[in-house]
Order: C-alpha cells, then structure tokens, then sequence
C-alpha cells in the first residue's frame, strides 16, 4: 500500500501574528516557518502505518514556493520515503491545492492519503474533503484513531458531541486531528538520510491544473484588543450588568 | 539571521521546546540530573554525531556538532549536562586501539554506554598539569592506581571515565608532560574496589564530583595508545572542547539577547516601553554586534577543525570571546530585567550563573590570554 501526506509550510506556531502594515495578509518576512502541526501529526501516522507493516512506501506533498522544499525535508527526516513539490508562487486556495493533490493522487495510485484537519494560517479545513470529493473516494476527517485493514478502515472522528467511529472502504482520504498521535522528533541520522532522499518538482501546468484563485481578501485586521475587566460590588450588580450591559442573560 | 546546518538546528529546538525554563528550574533547585532531556538527546542521535558511521555514529564534524550545542543553549536549556558525551570519546577514536573503539563507541551512539567524565584536574594541579600526583603503577597485567581528582563532572551518569595518570615520575622523563598516561576506566566495576566518587556542591547544577582511586586495579587493556603519550592525547581533544563550549556560549547570549529584547519592548515604565530608551538599547545592540563577531570566531574555528588544520589558535579565541559576548549578554540581560531579572521564574539568573562558569571552565580566560601572548604573538613566556 501507498500513502501520500500532504504538508504545508506555514508560519511556526510559536510566532506572535502580525498584520501587514497595507492589511493584505500577515507579515511572513524574516518570520520563523514550519510545517503545519495537524501535517505533521499526518506525516507520523503514515511513518506509523509503514512501521506496523501496512504500507510500503510514503510520500510527502507540498504546493508552494521553492522553500516549501524544507518542509518537505522535515517529513522525508521524520521518515517519509521521497517528497514531491508542485511549485508555483501564486497564492493557493484549497481547492486549487485539492486539485493538485488529485492529479498528483492520479500518477502515483496510492490507496490513501493522509492530510492535516486544516493548516493553522487559514484555519480553512477544506482540501481534504475537497480532495475526496474530486477523487470520489470516502473520507475520514477529524480523526483521532485510524485502524486499517486490509480493504477498509476504521476511523474513530473527534465531532462535537464526542467521538464517533465510522468504517470506510479504501482508498479514502483520512484527515488528522491533535490527538492522533504525538509526532516524533527528526533524529540526526534521518535527517543526514533525508538529504539524500529525491524530491520531484512539478508544475501546475505539468498536471494540467488551473490554480487561479477563486476568492479575494478584501481586508486583513488585528482581532480587537480585549477590554480590562471591572471588578463588581455584589451578585445583583453581576446580574444586572450580565442582563443589560452584556445582554448575555 | 541564516545559519549553518539550519534542519539540524531547528530538529534541536524543536526537542528543546519540550524542555522548558520549569524543568531546569526544577532540575536546579533539586540539584538533580536532567535524565529526561539527555535521554531524548540522546535517542535522537545528537550526541552521536561526531561518532563515524562505521561505528554506528552520524560521522558529522565539529561544524554540526557546534550547531547542536549553540541551538540547545539558545532554546535555554543547558547542554551542560551532557556536553562531554560528544567529545569525550574523540580520544579514544584517535588514539585507543580498535578494540576499545569497537567496544565503546557503538554502544555511546546507540545511547546505551556513556562516556562522559574525564579525570584531569586535581586539588594541587590545575592547569599545570605536569604536577598531577595521581599514579597507575604497573603489576603484571594490571595497573594499580592510587590519587585523587577533582571537578569531575557527570561521572555519576557514566558508565566508562577518562583518567590521566602518571606511569612514570616527572623528573624521569626528557620533559615534565612526557610519562603521563590515559585510562579508560570501567566505572560500573570501580566503584567497589578502590574508587570513590564525593559530589561537591557548586553554584551551577554541573553534577561535579571529586574522586578518589586508592589501589583501584584496572586491566593493562584499559590503557589508551602507548603507555607515556597521555598529554599528547588529551591536547588535541582540548580543542574541540574549546570549541564546542564556545558554541555554547554563543547559544546563551542569544537566549539573553532574545530575553532581553522581547523584555525592553515588553515592559512598560512611565506608559512607555522601556526599550524606547537607547539607556536600554544599546547594551542589548552591543552584546548582539559581539555575539555575531564571536560566531564567526566559532564557526571559522570549527571549520579548521574539520579540515583537519591546527587550530589552537583560533580554539582558544573562539573560546574567548564567545565566553566574553555570553557573559555581557548575561549581565546585560539582567540589567534590563531589572528586579524581576533575580526571580527564579525568569530564567534568567540560573542562565546567568550558568553561563558564568565558562569565563572559568574548561580554561580559564588568562591562560587563554598567556597563550596567545606566547604561541601567537611570540611575547616571552610568563610561567
């Protein structure tokens, strides 16, 4: 069986956001990027899958700039087998990112494909079901336990009531979700590996796949500064403010 | 800022972030070693890194080797703790026979021996280390040694130690560093039979030791390279230990420039940030202009390292000013944290005295001085 991940370099976690000055995005200049944490947890249950036998060879995607490549060296250091970029410096949209997963799913035949629930710049949690949709596979999101067997799968999903188990024919799209596993450090031996394992670079217009963006950012803004709170006299004076300053009661 | 070896540094931060300031605060306060952190680094390959792949290592250089200590430091933890795994066995990999080397240096890759105290420095000898009176007399197929060193550290967490040892008095060689000799002592059977190992308490967290050996027998095997040869061998580890301290050091002062900067823009004083104040400014611009200098230093050192050029030279000054930059970042950093700079849960005291001891350790800045005045510049010898 074959797996591909696919992982996106985003603006690492630990970085305080700041808006563009002209509010057309967030400033990534001379800011500290790392691969998506949901990615991340993707790349883990692949590596995983492969360990326990399952799968034979695992593949780490990404769609974006030249530097995406560092990404993808992260996952070919946590132990995925080769890495593919489809490089393009246009702004991508998931379903542009969708459809370049689907040609690239289409070339390479896997059984399943491993992404993260949504990517922690735009929080969208949309390519994987888009992607599923394209391929017309099933689809386990939000998933917190994925036993595979041999032509399904069992997939336990974080919804909002708790947990619900679904089973899935293969091939299917699985997208991960923080408690699935805790992903492992790169060792200094893989990642001295991983420099000598191949990365393909594709174009969109290699797979015949118009990215155009769809939707345009009319404005990015900082959230609204949170107010000091007030300290209260008494419950009445609580209740009173709740009822008509808040209007929460 | 882009550095050498970034994916190794940023494999490093990214197992140093589990690692937090509360974990060493805790490690510090209790006097404890930091068990969980050198096994994670350990398991993760990165004190195997100067291991060559035959043994089971990464084979890397003193250049990489350099990147992972400077990360571990600036991400605040303290490689202190395990530093040595790294270098120590680079004696042995040079001079011991294979069979010592293929019974050792798997084992230290793999992460199930450890190798990391070294047994120099004793109560009357320091850096004169001609004087050392610790003895490995020959009886038959043993040595029987007989002495006492001090500031060992992390013997406690080793299973194997390095010992300088006199095989033959001082005044009996051609000249007073010939007659000395390496050991590799097996501590895990020592302990019971003539060794004695006394922690001493110290002002930073560095599990440091004084040992005692009386009548210790060890095999004639446990001895490195030729019997007499010891100073030569112990020298040219000395510069990588140089060298990677001053990495270290590096590593600091960007943990303190980084502390003190986020601080200054931070932390507001007369509904202003302090840091608009150039009072403020300055010394954290200086210590970043001096930090930048002392990595090239580090990093030109290491580079002659790895090409196998002398490099003494520039050991001892990358040593040098990157323990001078990490000591004015330190003090620069608690200037600007003001009171709150002396409260434990900043951090910032512990890596204050922390990075104190390498104005002192593993060589002391004058003699640092001395040896350039004499090898480098040619001014007369001093001592």
């Amino acid at each position: 069986m074959k797996v591909i991940v696919a992982v996106k370099r985003v603006v690492d976690y630990n970085v305080k956001i700041r808006v563009k000055p002209d509010h057309t995005g967030v400033e990534t200049t001379n800011v500290k990027m790392s691969m998506n944490p949901f990615d991340e947890i993707a790349v883990e249950e692949a590596i995983r899958l492969q360990e326990s036998g399952k799968v034979e060879e695992v593949i780490a995607v990404s769609c974006g700039i030249s530097q995406c490549q560092e990404t993808i060296r992260t996952a070919l250091a946590m132990g995925a087998d080769r890495g593919i970029l489809v490089e393009c410096d246009v702004e991508l949209q998931p379903l542009a990112v969708a459809k370049l997963l689907k040609a690239i799913v289409q070339n390479e035949n896997p059984e399943i494909v491993i992404v993260g629930k949504q990517a922690i710049d735009d929080d969208s949690n949309q390519t994987g079901q888009m992607l599923a949709a394209l391929l017309g596979w099933s689809q386990g999101t939000f998933a917190s336990q994925i036993v595979l067997g041999e032509d399904s799968a069992k997939v336990t999903r974080e919804v909002d009531g708790g947990l619900e188990t679904v089973n899935l024919n293969i091939p299917a799209v699985f997208t991960t979700d923080l408690r699935l596993n805790e992903p492992r450090y790169a060792s200094l031996p893989n990642i001295m590996k991983a420099k000598k394992k191949p990365i393909d670079i594709l174009t969109p217009e290699q797979l015949g796949v118009d990215i155009t963006p769809r939707l345009t950012t009319l404005r990015v803004n900082e959230p609204p500064v949170r107010q000091a709170g007030v300290m209260v006299e008494s419950v009445t004076e609580l209740v009173d403010k709740l009822k008509n300053e808040a209007k929460v009661i | 800022m882009t550095k050498k070896h970034q994916e190794i540094r940023d494999a490093v931060t990214q197992l140093c972030t589990h690692y937090p300031g509360e974990y060493w605060r805790n490690k510090d306060r209790e006097e404890a070693y930091p068990s969980e952190f050198v096994e994670a680094l350990t398991m993760a390959g990165f004190l195997g890194c100067l291991i060559p792949e035959k043994y089971g290592g990464s084979g890397l250089g003193l250049s990489e080797a350099s990147a992972v200590m400077e990360e571990i430091q600036a991400s605040g933890c303290n490689g202190g703790a395990c530093h040595a795994q790294m270098y120590t066995m680079g004696t042995v990999l040079r001079h011991g026979s294979e069979d010592q080397k293929r019974m050792l240096l798997p084992g230290i890759a793999r992460g199930d021996l450890r190798l990391q105290a070294f047994g120099v420095t004793e109560p009357t000898s320091g850096t004169d280390t001609s004087r050392i009176k610790t003895t490995a007399v020959k009886d038959g197929n043993n040595y029987r040694i007989n002495g006492q060193k001090v500031w060992t550290s992390r013997i406690k967490y080793s299973d194997f130690m390095l010992l300088l040892a006199r095989t033959q008095p001082r005044e009996a060689g051609a000249k007073p560093h010939h007659g000395m000799s390496v050991f590799l002592i097996d501590i895990r059977n020592a302990e019971k039979n003539g060794l004695t190992i006394k922690p001493l308490r110290a002002m930073v967290n560095h599990a440091t030791t004084e040992v005692f050996f009386d009548d210790l027998k060890v095999p004639a095997s446990a001895l490195v390279g030729e019997e007499g040869m010891g100073f030569r061998y112990i020298l040219d580890g000395l510069n990588a230990e140089r060298i990677l301290i001053a990495a270290e050091c590096v590593g600091d002062s960007r943990w303190f420039i980084e502390r003190a900067t986020t601080y200054a823009k931070e932390r507001e004083v007369f509904d202003r940030p302090i840091g608009k104040n150039q009072g403020v400014q300055f010394p954290i611009a200086r210590s970043y202009a001096e930090t930048q200098a002392a990595s090239l230093m580090v990093e030109s050192a290491a580079d002659l390292f790895d090409s196998g050029d002398s490099c003494g030279a520039e050991a001892n000054m990358a040593k040098l000013l990157a323990a001078d930059a990490s000591w004015r970042a330190a003090d620069m950093c608690l200037q600007t944290h003001g009171g709150f700079g002396f409260a434990e849960e900043y951090d910032v005291e512990r890596k204050f005295r922390e990075t104190r001891l390498y104005q002192v350790a593993p060589i002391s800045t004058n003699l640092i001085l001395s040896y350039i005045a004499e090898h480098v510049l040619g001014l007369p010898r001093s001592f």
